[in-house]
């Protein structure tokens, strides 16, 4: 029944696509849902290894990265096939990880060991294994390449480690768990999410300092519930949007200002982001209620709730194809 | 009879050596703390599965240690903690010791007495000594009993007595059947059983005590008279919806579920628990907490561990924060209204000004699964949900002396 509904997938897949696959990994369920970007139909599920979290793709688009947390390793597949080609090693527990910009390596942060592994992901071999904090979690990398950034939660730093000497060049302390670490496409602005302190640290990544906090208030809901997470900057750095966990809300921050301007409701526990490649639309996952909200940027409405597998936790959009 | 024995615990560094970002570290940086249990002579527990481990405690001391020196790598600050066992006769002697030895920070694991003693103590010859709180969970060291030179990491009978009823409420189970044990401790719990009842409008139809006539625990086919008597000792004629059980000393507990007269669910002391902690809980990056302490001491976690380690990594987020490890500072910056501390549980848990308490989530859990978390939805508070556990501000009769 499985490889009948495997091949049925492929041969779909196979036919040209006119918008982009959206790949959304389902941590209970242990697989990935597939749904085309426009539409919003979808296009399969497929399994993917034990406890799927993070998910990233190559900039070609031809590789689709998985860390399966509980495999110890990271499964990689043919996105056009959706069949597993090979794995590449990550240290044990990998929960997040961040591609270099040109697609190689990866940097893998293994939670249980206090390490940021790096892999070279055509060779397949691990390139260096970089002390951290306590429980490394999110990755995020600056758009010239030249420095990798993890967040460990219980040490709560934001470590800047040098891609060339992998070791770590700065530490920034910012409020409790920080989970994500993104910049904007500039460079400029370094946004750190940390879910139990309750804001996103805004750094500046040339002094390594915190410039600004951006705290969150919503009526109704209690403040232990605002939990920031995922967050996304647009391409030219005027929207920033951050998943809030259990207050169920994506807020929309003024990328100049770093000022809240909007609360979005999606489902319950929203956890990671990813935009299409025209921005047209943002993707987020709610792990407690099973589905993907479709966020409309330019209006910032939530338009359509995508079912997919069992607590979804990472998405990620393919790129235009060559 | 278990004398003094002391042992400093390693600070553990990571397996890869560490390059440029190592800060050195000089006296001046180095904080040092102590754990100090007081082992009473005890029964063996009715199951061997509960039987207690030479380390109970100090491996979550340990950990703390660990995850702290690893953070004071990139802050330039060391951690060290001693670990201390005495009997009750030795408490104070083995307190004199670490205070003596200048020693500001001390966990205490002992019953609520003890604990008390050993506070007042600490206040007579280090009055700048902070004892942390990590076992006794009695009312009355948050009350009338409370001292300012305490801070309560573990949870108040009260509190874990709040987060069960909220669960049972939620649950629409509110007819109880409260069977307590006959030591003191046993009736503070059915106390804060009877409280939360009655701050929650549970009504509790009977009452029946379960004395401890001492004897082996131990007994080839025990549970054939278990079996026989249990059914008999739940006759209650009243209808009602669950069996609480008062007995923190494990007398007769473990042996309701599934003995009892009428088929009804058990909570309390059995069956369902309330407790501060669960080596089955996953959520909230916990596994990785879980994986880390397994790895090291080769036994799941107790509520003891994740209370010294919540203990030590108050101390570890208040000298990262603060950027200090003098100790004057570290208490000054624990006691302020900006402290919090993550733990696992979902939400950062913060200290209650009026009796230096804690806040924190319950779990409710079996022995192998978490069932649910208290606070329950739909209990509010106009100033934090954790709040609507335990003592609250307007109700305490604590009156710190902060002089």
């Amino acid at each position: 029944m499985r490889s009948f509904s495997l091949a049925l997938l492929a041969v779909i897949l196979a036919t040209p696509a006119l918008a982009n696959r959206v790949f959304v990994s389902n941590e209970r369920s242990n697989d990935i849902t597939v749904f085309d970007s426009e539409s919003w139909e979808v296009i399969g599920t497929f399994p993917a290894g034990n406890r799927p979290r993070g998910i990233a793709i190559s900039p070609d688009g031809k590789e689709l990265y998985v860390c399966a947390s509980d495999d110890d390793l990271v499964r990689v597949y043919d996105p056009e096939t959706m069949q597993e080609t090979h794995t590449l090693p990550s240290g044990p527990d990998p929960e997040l990880f961040v591609l270099h910009p040109s697609g190689n390596p990866l940097y893998i942060a293994n939670e249980d060991d206090n390490l940021v592994t790096v892999v070279d992901t055509a060779t397949r071999q691990v390139l260096a294994e970089i002390p951290v904090g306590v429980e490394p979690e999110g990755m995020g990398i600056s758009p010239d390449g030249k420095f990798v950034i993890n967040t460990s939660e219980t040490t709560n730093m934001a470590h800047f480690i040098d891609t060339e000497t992998y070791e770590i060049v700065g530490n920034v302390l910012v409020d409790s768990r920080p989970r994500f670490a993104q910049y904007n496409s500039a460079g400029t602005k370094l946004y750190v999410s940390a879910e139990i302190g309750g804001t996103v640290s805004v750094i500046d990544p040339a002094t390594r300092e915190i410039v600004k906090k951006i705290g969150f208030e919503i009526p109704g809901v209690l403040p232990e519930a605002i939990q920031p997470v995922g967050v996304r900057v647009t391409q030219d750095g005027k929207k920033v949007y951050v998943a809030l966990g259990p207050a169920n809300r994506v807020a929309v921050v003024d990328g100049e200002t770093d000022e809240v301007i909007d609360y979005l409701l999606v489902g319950q526990r929203v956890w990671q982001l990813a935009f299409t490649p025209d921005e047209k639309y943002l993707f987020a996952t709610n792990g407690n209620t099973n589905d993907v909200s479709v966020i409309d940027v330019q209006a910032d409405k939530v338009v359509k709730s995508v079912p997919v597998g069992q607590q979804p936790w990472g998405v990620v959009v393919a790129p235009n194809g060559p | 009879m278990k004398l003094i024995a002391s042992a400093a615990a390693a600070v553990l560094l990571a397996a890869l050596p560490l390059v440029a970002q190592e800060a050195p570290t000089t006296e001046a940086t180095k904080l040092r703390a102590a754990v100090l249990r007081i082992d009473r002579q005890a029964l063996p527990p009715v199951s061997r599965l509960d039987a207690v481990p030479e380390n109970l405690g100090f491996a979550g001391a340990t950990l703390a240690t660990e995850d702290n020196a690893t953070t004071g790598r990139f802050m330039g600050q060391e951690f060290v903690t001693d670990t201390v066992a005495a009997s009750p006769e030795n408490a104070v002697q083995a307190l004199d010791g670490i205070l003596g030895a200048g020693t500001k920070f001390v966990t205490v694991l002992a019953d609520d007495a003890t604990t008390l003693a050993l506070a007042d103590r600490a206040r007579e010859t280090a009055p700048d000594a902070l004892i942390f709180n990590a076992l006794a969970q009695g009312d009355n060291l948050r009350n009338a009993d409370c001292r300012a030179n305490v801070i309560h990491v573990t949870p108040s009978r009260a509190m874990l007595a709040d987060a069960l009823t909220q669960f049972l409420m939620w649950k629409k189970w509110g007819r109880w059947v409260l069977m307590s044990g006959s030591h003191p401790s046993d009736q503070a719990l059915k106390a804060a059983y009877q409280a939360s009842a009655k701050k929650f409008n549970a009504k509790i139809v009977v009452e029946k005590e379960f004395a401890d006539t001492g004897g082996s625990r131990r007994s080839d086919t025990g549970h054939v008279l278990v079996q026989r008597q249990i059914p008999v000792d739940t006759q209650f004629g009243e209808d009602y919806d669950v069996l609480i059980a008062a007995d923190e000393n494990q007398v007769f507990a473990g042996y309701l579920p599934f003995q009892t007269w009428d088929a009804r669910p058990v909570a309390g002391s059995a069956g369902l628990r309330a407790r501060l902690w669960s080596p089955a809980l996953e959520s909230w990056g916990a596994t990785q907490f879980q994986n880390r302490f397994e790895k090291s001491t080769r036994r799941p976690m107790r509520d003891e561990d994740y209370s010294t380690w919540l203990a030590l990594r108050m101390l570890g987020e208040a000298a990262t924060r603060t950027g200090s490890t003098d100790p004057m500072q570290l208490k000054q910056y624990i006691l302020s209204p900006d402290f919090a501390v993550a733990g696992f549980k979902g939400e950062k848990m913060t200290i209650r000004d009026w009796d230096h308490q804690l806040r924190q989530p319950i779990l409710l859990a079996t022995d192998n699964i978490v069932v649910s978390v208290s606070p329950q939805e739909g209990y509010l508070h106009q100033v934090s949900q954790l709040d609507t556990l335990g003592t609250d501000r307007p109700e305490t009769a604590c009156k710190l002396d902060k002089g």
